[in-house]
């Protein structure tokens, strides 16, 4: 049987992707955050997994407005880095798994989450940064990748406790695909940011620690927050932090802190990343 | 019954909400042609021709032409499709950013070092700011 063994979140901020990609990662300005992920790329050489679930949200990307899903699972063989307008990021191609999509599809649709379903769709930096963050920079990603894109650009995003419940859903959809699979889930997105309008460059340090405090010791209650309290505390684009209970729906109630990191700026957003395993 | 927007007394803020999206609905769409290389090239050659194929508001072209950022988002663009024009103009986020809050560049990048901006004050309109 396939199983969730543990969850990762980090922010997915763009110019993280550029540092990355041009080689300035070791610049004063980088540094301390990419230290910040140094023994996360040796965790994941040790723990890599069959497959990685990734909640991500698409940024006027893949999705214009003329269709907008809440919920959008990538159920295809494969998934190129998009062209976001400063051409392809020079990343490997991601390997969906088709087969174990599908079935998390149709099981999670049948426990009432409605999820849109994808088969062509590139994929942007919220999806191929997290990666290269943990990965570095390989010649192909060293597993497969089920994208999963949800709706945090036109408001109002699903509600917290949604998303936990539909991470709960997840995990039930993953133990019953019969292969024997190594499956990990990644939340991404946040911390603290706001890109729009006088008050961008909000960030709240504060807020940020208490939330990833609560989501560790108490996802249940953290899951109740409304998303009033996300836009005014931790900015418009802070309420991407949804995402996160959707991993941390997918693990145990008590969960192993494995890494936990905290840095202020990367460009106009605080970077928060979590590593944490369901007691074996 | 008119919806509940509690988000409408957080200051300096514009939830891009299903009302902004369809105001914003022709503006966000010319942004995101701005994909295409080909369109970018368009645009740039003749932005007012390329701005009068689409089904915008003449108020939106203006504010395009000029770049007014919380203009654009006032009458319904969301910051990732506008994202799209300041790319174009092969501007980053952080220049977008200064740009909104009245800043130059390097004071905002020195904010952003600092720290960033303090939610103190900035919860609700005519909060008072501790520090």
């Amino acid at each position: 049987m396939a199983r969730i063994t543990a969850g990762v979140s980090t922010s997915h901020v763009p110019a993280i992707g550029a540092a990355i990609d041009l080689g300035k990662t070791q610049e004063p300005y980088w540094a301390p955050l990419f230290k910040g992920y140094e023994f996360s790329k040796q965790w994941m050489k040790e723990n890599t997994p069959d497959v990685i679930f990734l909640v991500y949200n698409d940024h006027a990307t893949a999705f214009d407005l003329n269709f907008v899903p809440t919920f959008a699972i990538g159920c295809a063989e494969e998934f190129q880095p998009a062209d976001e307008g400063w051409g392809r990021r020079p990343v490997p191609t991601v390997k969906g798994h088709p087969e174990l999509a599908a079935h998390i599809a149709q099981s999670v649709i049948q426990s009432d989450f409605d999820l849109t379903i994808i088969n062509k769709m590139d994929v942007d930096h919220g999806l191929t940064v997290p990666l290269s963050l943990m990965f570095g920079q390989p010649q192909e990603w060293p597993c497969r990748v089920i994208p999963f894109a949800v709706n945090v650009v036109l408001y109002p995003p699903p509600s917290g406790m949604r998303c936990y419940q539909l991470g709960k859903a997840i995990r039930r959809a993953v133990e019953s695909f019969d292969q024997d699979l190594n499956v990990q889930i990644w939340g991404t997105g946040g911390m603290s940011h706001q890109l729009q309008g006088p008050r961008a460059g909000l960030i709240n340090k504060e807020w940020d620690n208490r939330f990833l405090d609560r989501l560790i010791e108490e996802p249940d209650e953290l899951a109740k927050m409304p998303h009033i309290e996300y836009v005014r505390e931790a900015g418009s684009e802070g309420i991407e932090l949804v995402m996160w209970l959707i991993m941390r729906g997918a693990l145990d109630p008590k969960v192993n802190l494995v890494h936990r990191f905290y840095h202020v700026p990367a460009s106009n957003t605080a970077v928060g990343h979590l590593i944490l395993e369901n007691p074996r | 019954m008119a919806l509940d927007k509690p988000y409408a007394d957080i200051p300096g803020t514009t939830i891009f909400d299903a009302d902004q999206a369809r105001r914003g609905y022709w503006l966000n769409q010319f942004a995101m042609s701005l994909m295409k290389a080909e369109n970018r090239e368009r645009f740039k050659a003749n932005e007012r021709a390329y701005l009068d194929e689409w089904k915008m508001t003449e108020e939106q072209k203006q504010a395009v032409l000029a770049r007014d950022y919380n203009r654009m988002i006032a009458l319904g663009g969301n910051i990732y499709f506008l994202a799209k024009i300041f790319a174009t103009d092969g501007k980053s986020f952080q220049y977008a950013a200064a740009l909104m809050t009245g800043m130059s560049q390097e004071e905002y990048a020195q904010m952003m070092l600092n720290g960033g901006r303090s939610p103190e004050g900035n919860r609700y309109i005519g909060e008072k700011s501790n520090g």
